[in-house]
Order: C-alpha cells, then sequence, then structure tokens
C-alpha cells in the first residue's frame, strides 16, 4: 500500500512533505527541466527582498568536504520581480510556493509579508531571519531572541491571518532553544531548521580567503549532524510548532533522520546543485524507506525518536 | 562511459549518450557527478562538449585536464562506468546567417568546443581560421585537426615549444587582417577574452566569447558562476554564465569588471537606474534577461553506461 505522504502548513495540504529549500531552486524555472515543479510538496524561492539585489562579487561559492561554502549575498530581483514574473509562473505550473523573505530593518519585513497578503497563492512565508540588520550593525536577526522575535512579530502582524509565518533559525547561536521561543512567542505559526553554518575557507594557492565575502554559509551532508540536534532540541521544547527540517539531506534515509527528530517537513536544499532531480528521488527514497518499516502514514514517524512511544512503531499496528 | 584516452596532457572521455549527443549545439556543455554515489565533491564539473558522433546511437565527447581531485576521480574511470551526466546545457554559438570569415580562438583545451561549432560554419560556407594558443606544446589543443579542416591555422605558445612566442592576441591582429575576419569564436581563459575583445573592437569585429567561470551546478540554482553582463537595454545585470552563457557577446561582458559588482548592475548597492530620487514611474525594476533566449529542448539526466 502507498504510504501517506500528505502534510500540512496552515490551511493548506501539501500533497508531499518534501519541499525543495531556498536558494537551492532558483525561481523553479530552473528545476522544471528535470522534475515536475507540481510533485515537490512545496517550493521555498530565494529569498526575496524589497528592490533588486546584485549579491556578493565572485568568488561566491566553494567546495569543502561533503559540504559547499557560499556567499551569494541574497542576490534577486526584488519583490517586484518576483510577483509578476516568478510567482505567476510557478502557480501556472501547480506548484505550491512557500515565499522567503529577507530584509535590513524589522519594517522592510513586514512591508513585504503585507505585499504578499495582497497576492493570491502564496502557501507561507518563511522569514530568512540570518540577515544583517541595518539597525543593529550589521549583526544578523537570527542571532539574537530580541530581534528575531521583533521580526516574527511584525510580519505576523503584516501577514494576512491565514498565512502561516515560519521564521528560518540560524544555527550559530549559542541557544537556539531560546531563539525558537522568542519567534513563538512572536506567533511563528512555524520554524524552518536550519540555516547555514557561518564557515571560512583559504586557497592556499593564493594566500586568500577562497570566497569574495570572507565568510560564507556551510551547507550539505557535512552539516547534517546539527540539523539533527537542532530539530531534536527545539521539538523537545516545543511539541506542538512545526518544524521544516532542513540541512545536508541528501537521501530518504536522510530526510527519515529528521523527521524522527521532529520535523514535520523536510526540505532538500544543496543536494539539489548535485542532483537536479533530488527533491523526486528524495521523495521515492522515502516513500520506500517508510513502507519498508511498515510505516502507513509519514506523520507517523514524526519525532518519534524521541522515545514517546516506547518501542517505536513495532507492534502499534 | 565508452572510452578515455590521453590527448597530450589532457584527457578525452566519450560518452554514449544519444538523448545528450541528439539536442547537442556547438558551444553546450555538460556537467558530471564525480567521485560516486557516496561522494564529498558535491559540486558538479562543467566541461565543454567536443564533439558528438552517431555511433552508438549517439557519443559526446568532452576533454579535460585532470588538475584537481574531481577530475583526477574522472581520469580513473573505465569503460563500461556509469557516469551522471546532464547536458546539454547553457546556450550555444550563434552561427551567421550569411558566409562569413570566422576566426575560431582557443587556449589550452578551451579549443575543445571550437572543433563542432566549424563543421557547422561550414555547411553555411563559412571559411574558418584557426588561432589556438597555450603554455606549452602539449598544452594545444586540437592543432592537427585545425591544421586539416581550417583555411589557416596559427599557434602561440608563452614557452615558445609550438609556433610563435607569446600569447595568442600577439597574432590575433595580423590574422584579422589577412583573413579579412567577420567575426571571432573564442574559447579561453577571462583574460584573453577580454584581450581578444579589445583588439576586435578596434577592428568593428563581434566576439562571441565562451567564458570558463567555475560553476556548481550548471543549472542555475546555485548563483555561483556570474558575472556582470550589460544587456541590449543598456543595463548591466549580474548574470549566470551556466543559463544565460556560456557564449556571451564579448562587447557586453563587463570584462573590467569580473569579481566586482559594478557600482550601475541592476540592484547594486546605492543602485538607482533612473538617477537621483529611483526610476522612473511606471518603469519596471527588472526587465528581464540580458537577450533573447532561443528555443532549446530541455537538457537530459541520465546515468550513461558504454
Amino acid at each position: 500500500m502507498p504510504v501517506d505522504m500528505r502534510a500540512r502548513i496552515g490551511l493548506v495540504e501539501l500533497p508531499n512533505l518534501v519541499l525543495a529549500a531556498s536558494g537551492c531552486a532558483g525561481a523553479g524555472r530552473e528545476l522544471a527541466q528535470f522534475i515536475d515543479v507540481a510533485r515537490v510538496g512545496a517550493l521555498i524561492s530565494k529569498s526575496i527582498m524589497a528592490e533588486p539585489h546584485t549579491g556578493n562579487p565572485s568568488p561566491r561559492l566553494t567546495e569543502t568536504p561533503s559540504g559547499m561554502l557560499s556567499s551569494v549575498g541574497l542576490q534577486g530581483p526584488g519583490i517586484d520581480a518576483f510577483l509578476q514574473r516568478d510567482l505567476p509562473w510557478l502557480l501556472s505550473r501547480g506548484a505550491r510556493v512557500v515565499v522567503s523573505i529577507a530584509g535590513q530593518t524589522v519594517r522592510e519585513y513586514a512591508e513585504l509579508a503585507a505585499r504578499l497578503s495582497d497576492t493570491a497563492g502564496v502557501t507561507a512565508i518563511e522569514v530568512n531571519l540570518s540577515c544583517p540588520s541595518a539597525e543593529d550593525a550589521g549583526r544578523l536577526f537570527a542571532l539574537d531572541p530580541q530581534r528575531a522575535g521583533s521580526v516574527i512579530s511584525a510580519v505576523r502582524g503584516s501577514a494576512r491571518y491565514d498565512i502561516p509565518v515560519f521564521a528560518k533559525l540560524a544555527p550559530d547561536v549559542t541557544d537556539l532553544v531560546a531563539v525558537a521561543g522568542a519567534c513563538v512567542a512572536a506567533g511563528a505559526d512555524g520554524l524552518s531548521l536550519i540555516n547555514t553554518l557561518m564557515g571560512m575557507a583559504i586557497d592556499p594557492r593564493t594566500m586568500r580567503p577562497a570566497l569574495a565575502g570572507t565568510y560564507g554559509g556551510l551547507s550539505g551532508p557535512a552539516i547534517r549532524p546539527v540539523a539533527v540536534r537542532c530539530v531534536w532540541q527545539v521539538r523537545e521544547a516545543f511539541p506542538s510548532v512545526p518544524i521544516i527540517g532542513m540541512g545536508g539531506v541528501r537521501t530518504g534515509r536522510d530526510a527519515l533522520e529528521l523527521l524522527l527528530a521532529g520535523a514535520s517537513m523536510i526540505a532538500v536544499g544543496t543536494e539539489i546543485m548535485h542532483d537536479p532531480a533530488a527533491c523526486a528521488r528524495v521523495l521515492r527514497e522515502l516513500e520506500e524507506a517508510l513502507a519498508a518499516l511498515s510505516v502507513d502514514r509519514a506523520a507517523d514517524v514524526v519525532a518519534q525518536a524521541h522515545g514517546r512511544f516506547p518501542g517505536g512503531l513495532a507492534g502499534r499496528t | 562511459m565508452l572510452t578515455l584516452r590521453r590527448v597530450d596532457a589532457y584527457h578525452a572521455l566519450t560518452l554514449v549518450a544519444p538523448a545528450i549527443a541528439t539536442k547537442f549545439r556547438p558551444g553546450q556543455f555538460i556537467t558530471v557527478a564525480v567521485g560516486g554515489p557516496e561522494t564529498s565533491m558535491l559540486g558538479r564539473r562543467a566541461f565543454a562538449v567536443h564533439d558528438v558522433r552517431p555511433d552508438h546511437g549517439g557519443t559526446v565527447e568532452f576533454v579535460f585536464d585532470a588538475s584537481g581531485p574531481g577530475t583526477r576521480w574522472l581520469a580513473t574511470l573505465h569503460a563500461r562506468d556509469a557516469l551522471d551526466t546532464v547536458g546539454p546545457l547553457g546556450r550555444p554559438f550563434p552561427l551567421p546567417k550569411d558566409p562569413s570569415s570566422c576566426l575560431l580562438l582557443g587556449v589550452g583545451y578551451g579549443s575543445a568546443p571550437l572543433f563542432a561549432l566549424a563543421a557547422r560554419l561550414k555547411e553555411r560556407g563559412c571559411s574558418i581560421d584557426y588561432l589556438l594558443g597555450a603554455q606549452s606544446a602539449d598544452r594545444v589543443f586540437g592543432a592537427l585537426t585545425a591544421r586539416r579542416n581550417g583555411r589557416s591555422a596559427a599557434v602561440a605558445t608563452s614557452d615558445g615549444s609550438f609556433g610563435a612566442r607569446g600569447p595568442v592576441t600577439l597574432l590575433l591582429e595580423q590574422i584579422i587582417r589577412e583573413a579579412r575576419t567577420d567575426v571571432i569564436y573564442a574559447s579561453a581563459p577571462v583574460s584573453v577574452l577580454r584581450e581578444v575583445t579589445a583588439i576586435a573592437t578596434r577592428y568593428a569585429i563581434p566576439v562571441q566569447a565562451s567564458v570558463d567561470v567555475p560553476m556548481a551546478c550548471g543549472t542555475g540554482v546555485c548563483m555561483g558562476c556570474v558575472l556582470p553582463v550589460t544587456g541590449t537595454d543598456g543595463i548591466t545585470r549580474m548574470v549566470r554564465s551556466c543559463v544565460d552563457g556560456p557564449v556571451f557577446r564579448g562587447d557586453l561582458v563587463r570584462w573590467d569588471d569580473l569579481n566586482t559588482i559594478p557600482f550601475d548592475a541592476l540592484g547594486a548597492p546605492g543602485w538607482s537606474g533612473a538617477g537621483p530620487g529611483g526610476r522612473p514611474p511606471g518603469t519596471p525594476r527588472d526587465r528581464g534577461d540580458p537577450s533573447p533566449r532561443t528555443p532549446l529542448g530541455p537538457p537530459e539526466r541520465q546515468t550513461y553506461a558504454g
């Protein structure tokens, strides 16, 4: 019997719980050459800003062991072009779209959320809090519970009531649960865990940083154990808050690991660069892995590793 | 994979890949995953297609220099090993409408994509002159083919071990004058492309430049291979060389501003396309891609075995 892979974000039912992570699926068109974007659970857009943004100079990417270090700097067309061109295209293809937003001020985030609320077809808003705050000397919002909370509260306040708001958090913090708690208290409907870890590489030939932006965000399988830990900790603290788990998912097995840690949806990111059809493959592999465990519904394994059902699913038929 | 052979300092790998061979147009590239299924190397490696042949239903050949961990792994493959391949990708070389005098300039194994292009140009009655260069004789790719099927073929090497001693640009002006070149097709490091474009501009000759910018995905999602290119609307954008290139009109690439964000690029810090006060009312903020997209078939992804 096929496994029920459905998931729910707010009022929208997703056909499956495997999403494409922000910044790894382009505007959707790039992936449509390889997979049917309507069959991805939802596509999380590149982070959209109020204005067009060039991003950082090159080199922007460098490969590290089982990882990718990147400092793209939020290159994007701005919300106008996104709403005119990218979103309608995705919707015309039957895709569900979670729109990631990024800003430099609390107000910018709130304005973006308001713009999205005037638009039909936005499944959810994901708030990328790993942006330098112009109001706090360039510190990332995600590093401070209070600042993260103030962004979420402003976004929740200006977003339409039926559009769920997910806070995407950075793992580079001393107390992730505190940041998650501040976001939940500020009205976040869910959390996206995790963003990249800050890293750095130096090219020994040039004796200079490998990236023009000096630091970069580390992604890929190298960070998967960090993602599992973060999802676990936050789930322990807030068992009723939905989590989109992401960070180094490469196979269905990796997706299952994040579900067991407490994510109710997962997103595939850097692996899409390696395998443009990764979302479809991970979904298939996850379904096979669940079928092999005699699980009927993917939702049944969420947070199973926390041991609230002693003995796991065995004998629970 | 079908065969792997040494070509002087390089390797040439041939795949049985009928779907790619059928759709391919000269100038396009493929990407391959390196290191096997459990690889720790996440970036795909991009290679210009050297040649496609109809045998075995369709084969694709690319040339590489085994200089890094990924390409060294490729050099260890054997016949019948599977290789995860995606292609054809990118925009091909545009072809002239009328028979023209074409100069094909390649440096190192960058010359690999020029020979399939030459075949197409010849079908259209174009005459072909080659100018090849490299560090040394063993790094000049395709000199024999160039001599055989070009109207002329000149070579320059940095160490003087083959042809003239010096950069290819040393011979460029002389060839342009003698061959009455109408268009230059160039595939070389960006520093050379910049020089070539500068010289060609003096002679009012268009350059179609295939850039060799490191890519991590080849499909447009990673945003790693951007370079500043001026659109036909006069606005500079940071465009991806994988989907908007790798072939660009030389005069539109801001060669002096590579690895920077030009202050006047769309969306640069403090950018205002319409001077102080922002854009005039009604002006779209982003007028889309810098040049119209040629309709091409979708790329194929498959694990091809010999």
